[in-house]
């Protein structure tokens, strides 16, 4: 479990660095490593070159505004999490993080990384689509956002170009009607879910206008759908879902996870929104 | 008086050093860069059963850093020839073993092909990337079923896929059960599991030229027997190697199968390159060729009367071997013979088959075939209490064998060869002290209270007896210094089971030191050739009486050399915090002194050793050392028993599932555990908290998930799901009987392995209860839970 050989560069500048991506298609941006190490431990992946831009200035910011979290390529999980600012104006983004793996993990892993990871298995890309995010992202052409809508392409597969680096993902604030919950299943602590469910409801009065889930772990990409009219959330998801089986969760008990989950959610999420609401 | 050690709570010495990260284990070993250590990597079996039409390792050679590939036809002597078979049985009849490398065929994903030796350990493996290999694939056989159904073979010369059959029988079981008022017959199944030591194998090797003499570093259970096969397989005299096993970070089972290819491979590739050779193994490395254990079916068929004593019990199993079979049949004769528990049939028949697969090979991982023993008699209790409507409790306790029933005859046959006959225990002391712990009786109560509240609780219970410390024999040398200092050595190896810490409460208790005056050392055969290993939860018995017999022949020595030096009658002499007293007078000697003066020199290198010179001490009309002595003070003494002692113990649990969800959780986990005297209640209890830990994987969480190419699907720690220390149980309720041992000097029975097995059975009783659904398959996890509900609903 050692990584073929490959060429190292760790650029002081983000031109270098899209410079070096641009140089060699086989080339891999290295962040927080928490996925992309163990892939080329066990020789899964044999990137020619890693462009480590842990070296780059000014990416690690967590910026909170009234309009939402701007996170940077190179901001932790655990700062993300730490952050009280963020828990207020977007709470969805803390209660995930929650649930990202274990603490040293999060030490090290990137909320951007995992965003553009795209592990269909892992909470934010699910919160990010739910929230109506987006990546904002530095390439040879300059700097573009994509909205998460448009990111997920498939299962570790969004829609960057292979010379282009993300370098910050932004997702919008909680509306003072809006709220959210989250909940997930897993085998063990810190493991990757079986199932997973965001919900996000906005409410008039009592009334719910919008009611919508993200789901990871339970399909091939993060998938979110619009529950709002929904008499039976569970079915409905499910009616928009293509759950996929694996070695911990049968197709079967997936389905019966959406089944449980989902109302579950929106429930919760709903009861966050109207107290919010009611102030 | 000094404090009796044995049976304190002493902490254990070995700890400073491991959790401030001081341990040195196999990996540690030459990492000096002017050791010029070399670093090994093998090429590995890609395919579940393949024959090998040709390896080119032309591009390897090369490589920049490699220094030497072996592939089979490259092996030198008696390393070409099979691994050895360790364990021989009559009726394993086609016991099969694989080679160092592999000779034109392959039998299991992971199997070693070709072995490199480069720089480090990164070069390494791009030169295992780099071998070319054709294979000609073959249809593997994967799982008990299609290796029952032999459409293929896993060997060519063993069309049926059995390696061996065996039968054992007490009476006539079939016509006890024909006659028995009642009758019921269950299919049962447990998955495959493995060891997982948090370190994986390793072995270091330096050949010295100038002494002709090879060093060997191996993360094993048994230095004397690596020591062995490497010398017979290097072609060395036994004198010119030492193996020496330092630290190991878990064993579990895994590591007293030997040698393991590398074992053989890295000594021969260190003398050949005359550099070290290191050899790490990886955590992939260790799920695909390194044992596994576990997997069996078996059908039971019980015949029993009204109040559910077992007339008849008939058991035919069907035992995964995998692909080769060099630990004999111990894993299924324990299975076979342990499955009795603390009860007694009238009858008992039991058959097995042993199946060769083409998966990894299976060998003895904690527990050791009991946990499916266990399983098995378990379940069939509880099948009988739910016939009967039963209290499940009451149902164990009709069966059980009385206290005054000991010695208790089985009339089989035990894995060590020798009569399955329980020496001493106490099953209804137990009982009622689990029923209490548990608070077995109001239960009820609690369950009814919860299902009002829409919750779904249970109630398992499961009973075990665990041959522990068979043989053949431990030795121990016990060396007391002219600083007073004891210094004993150990032959078998010690993987953090605290060891040093009781071993040194047994001598210093015989010998009336402080404990800190006593240092032990294990598995270095420089100290101890004599040895057998560490496995079978026999270091405590086995070693710990072979280390009481040594320090009482070094006291009884140090008693007689200071009578003789204070003019004292032997019987009037106390040793004291290292002290040798005159009772009742102030006349005394230090044990150090004592050690000086059992020692006559010549020359005084230093102002004690003054004491002992020709001109101070000795009888002039006597040689100095008396014809039937020895200079120096110490005491040398093996244990060799007669059979093992049968440890026992009961875990009840209470679980908790979600109607929902189906997620099980563990509310409570209790335990009582007799291992006769206890040592180190604070060990025991380690022992049980680590044992039950595994036993709730094994019940919860951990298979092996083979597909059915023979590619293991979950060959990683993402996967494989060892639980963490968040879903093992809070706390563990653990109570203790102590039943002492008769055939040994301190009365002790092991404690190593007891704590996981009974954890499936116990806790399938309790989704069981909880449930209302037959569960007769471990592990289970959420997913299965609601797939048996399903079936359940729509049957």
């Amino acid at each position: 479990m050692k990584p073929a050989p490959f060429a190292y560069v760790r650029p002081s500048s983000l031109s270098e660095a899209l410079t070096a991506l641009g140089e060699d298609p086989d080339a891999k941006v290295l962040a927080g490593g928490q996925s992309l190490l163990p892939l080329l431990s066990m020789r899964l992946a044999q990137p020619s070159r890693l462009v480590d831009i842990n070296g780059l200035p000014d990416l690690d910011h967590v910026d909170v505004t009234d309009e939402g979290v701007r996170v940077g390529a190179l901001a932790r999980h655990s700062a993300v999490l730490a952050s009280a600012e963020v828990e207020r104006v977007q709470p969805l983004v803390t209660l995930a993080l929650r649930h990202v793996a274990h603490a040293t993990i999060r030490n090290r892993g990137t909320t951007v990384g995992s965003v553009v990871h795209a592990d269909p298995a892992s909470e934010l890309p699910a919160v990010l689509a739910l929230l109506g995010g987006s990546v904002d992202v530095e390439g040879p052409r300059g700097r573009r956002t994509v909205a998460a809508e448009e990111l997920y392409v498939g299962p570790l597969e969004t829609s960057l170009s292979h010379d282009e680096i993300a370098v910050e993902a932004f997702f919008p604030a909680l509306g003072p009607r809006s709220g959210v919950a989250f909940e997930e299943l897993a085998r063990r602590h810190g493991d990757y879910a079986m199932a997973g469910v965001a919900a996000l409801v906005e409410v008039d009065g009592d009334d719910v206008v919008s009611a919508s889930a993200g789901f990871f772990s339970v399909c091939e990409r993060p998938t979110v759908v619009d529950l709002t009219c929904a008499e039976d959330p569970g079915e409905a998801a499910l009616a928009e879902l293509e759950p996929s089986a694996d070695i911990h969760a049968s197709l079967d008990y997936r389905r019966q996870l959406v089944r449980v989950l989902t109302p579950r959610v929106l429930a919760a999420a709903t009861e966050h929104a109207r107290r919010r609401a009611h102030g | 008086m000094t404090t009796r050690l044995f049976g304190q709570r002493v902490e254990r010495v070995e700890d400073q050093r491991f959790l401030r990260g001081r341990g040195r284990y196999v990996d540690d070993v030459l990492v000096d860069t002017h050791a010029g250590t070399l670093h090994a990597a093998v090429l590995r079996s890609p395919h579940a059963h393949a024959r090998i039409v040709g390896i080119d390792v032309e591009a390897v050679l090369d490589l920049d850093g490699v220094h030497a590939v072996w592939t089979h036809e490259d092996l030198p002597g008696p390393m070409a020839e099979p691994l050895p078979l360790l364990i021989p049985h009559p009726a394993l009849t086609h016991g099969r073993t694989q080679h160092a490398l592999a000779r034109d065929e392959v039998n299991y994903v992971g199997e070693a092909i070709a072995f490199v030796v480069a720089e480090d350990r990164y070069v390494a493996e791009d030169a295992v990337d780099l071998i070319r290999v054709s294979y000609e694939v073959l249809p593997p056989v994967v799982g008990i079923d299609a290796a029952r159904a032999a459409t293929c073979a896993v060997h060519d010369d063993v069309p049926d896929n059995v390696g061996a059959r065996m039968e054992q029988r007490n009476g006539d079981a079939p016509a006890a059960i024909a006659a028995a008022p009642r009758r019921i017959s269950l299919d049962l199944m447990i998955e495959r599991s493995s060891c997982q030591p948090m370190e994986g194998r390793g072995v270091v090797s330096r050949w010295d030229p100038d002494t002709s003499r090879l060093t060997v570093w191996s993360s094993t259970q048994t230095s004397t027997g690596v020591r062995g096969c490497v010398a017979a397989r290097l072609g060395l005299d036994l004198d010119q190697v030492d193996v020496i096993t330092p630290d190991v970070g878990g064993g579990f089972g895994v590591k007293i199968n030997h040698p393991w290819p590398e074992e053989l491979l890295v000594p021969m590739a260190a003398r050949a390159l005359g550099r070290p050779v290191k050899f790490t193994e990886d955590r992939r490395e260790h799920f695909i060729s390194s044992a596994h254990e576990r997997g069996q079916v078996h059908h039971v068929e019980v015949g029993f009367d009204d109040d559910g004593r077992v007339l008849g019990l008939d058991v035919m199993f069907w035992h995964d071997h995998g692909a080769y079979s060099p630990y004999g049949l111990i894993v299924p004769i324990i299975t076979a013979t342990q499955l009795l528990g603390p009860y007694k049939p009238g009858a008992y028949r039991v058959r097995f088959e042993s199946l060769f697969t083409n998966t990894v090979m299976v060998t003895p991982y904690r527990g050791a075939g009991r946990p499916q023993g266990c399983f098995v008699m378990e379940r069939t209790m509880d099948a009988i209490a739910a016939e009967l409507g039963l209290d499940r409790a009451e149902v164990r306790a009709a069966n059980f064998i009385q206290p005054d029933e000991f010695p208790f005859d089985h009339g089989l046959v035990f894995q060590d060869g020798r009569e399955l006959e329980y020496d001493s225990g106490d099953y209804p002391a137990s009982l009622h002290k689990i029923k209490e712990l548990i608070g077995w009786d109001g239960f009820p109560a609690l369950k009814a209270e919860a299902a009002a509240e829409g919750r779904r609780i249970g109630i398992g219970l499961a009973c075990y007896v665990e041959g522990t410390g068979v043989g053949p024999y431990e030795g121990a040398h016990v060396h007391v210094e002219t600083s007073g200092k004891v210094k004993v050595a150990i032959g078998l190896t010690t993987q953090g089971q605290g060891h040093a810490t009781v071993f040194a409460q047994i001598v210093a208790d015989e010998l009336g030191v402080p404990l800190e005056d006593v240092e032990v050392v294990s598995g270095d055969t420089r100290r101890m050739p004599y040895a057998v290993g560490t496995f079978a939860s026999r270091a405590a018995v086995m070693s710990g009486s072979a280390v009481h017999l040594a320090a009482k022949a070094a006291k009884d020595k140090a008693l007689r050399i200071a009578a003789e030096a204070l003019e004292a009658d032997v019987d009037d002499l106390e040793i004291v915090d290292g002290v040798v007293r005159v009772r009742g007078t102030d006349a005394s000697l230090a044990l150090g002194t004592v050690a000086v003066l059992s020692n006559p020199l010549r020359y005084a290198f230093d102002e004690a050793s003054k004491l002992a010179t020709q001109f101070v001490v000795g009888d002039p009309g006597k040689p100095p050392v008396a014809e039937d002595d020895e200079p120096g003070l110490e005491g040398r003494d093996f244990y060799s028993p007669q059979r093992a002692t049968f440890a026992s113990g009961m875990h009840a649990v209470i679980v908790e599932t979600d109607p929902d969800t189906a997620e099980i959780r563990i509310l409570r986990y209790a335990v009582v555990h007799d291992c006769g005297n206890i040592i180190n209640p604070m060990i025991v209890e380690g022992q049980i908290h680590g044992g039950v830990a595994q036993g709730v994987g094994g019940a919860l969480y951990e298979k092996m998930e083979y597909d059915e190419s023979g590619q293991l699907q979950n060959a990683s720690f993402m996967d494989f799901l060892m639980p963490y220390v968040t879903e093992v149980p809070g706390e563990i309720e653990i109570d203790h009987l102590e039943t002492p041992s008769p055939l040994n000097p301190l009365g002790i029975k092991g404690a190593g392995e007891a704590g996981v097995i009974p954890g499936s059975a116990a806790i399938a009783a309790a989704i069981e209860d909880a449930e209302g659904i037959a569960i007769t398959s471990m592990p289970i996890s959420p997913s299965d839970l609601f797939a048996l509900r399903s079936r359940k609903e729509t049957p």
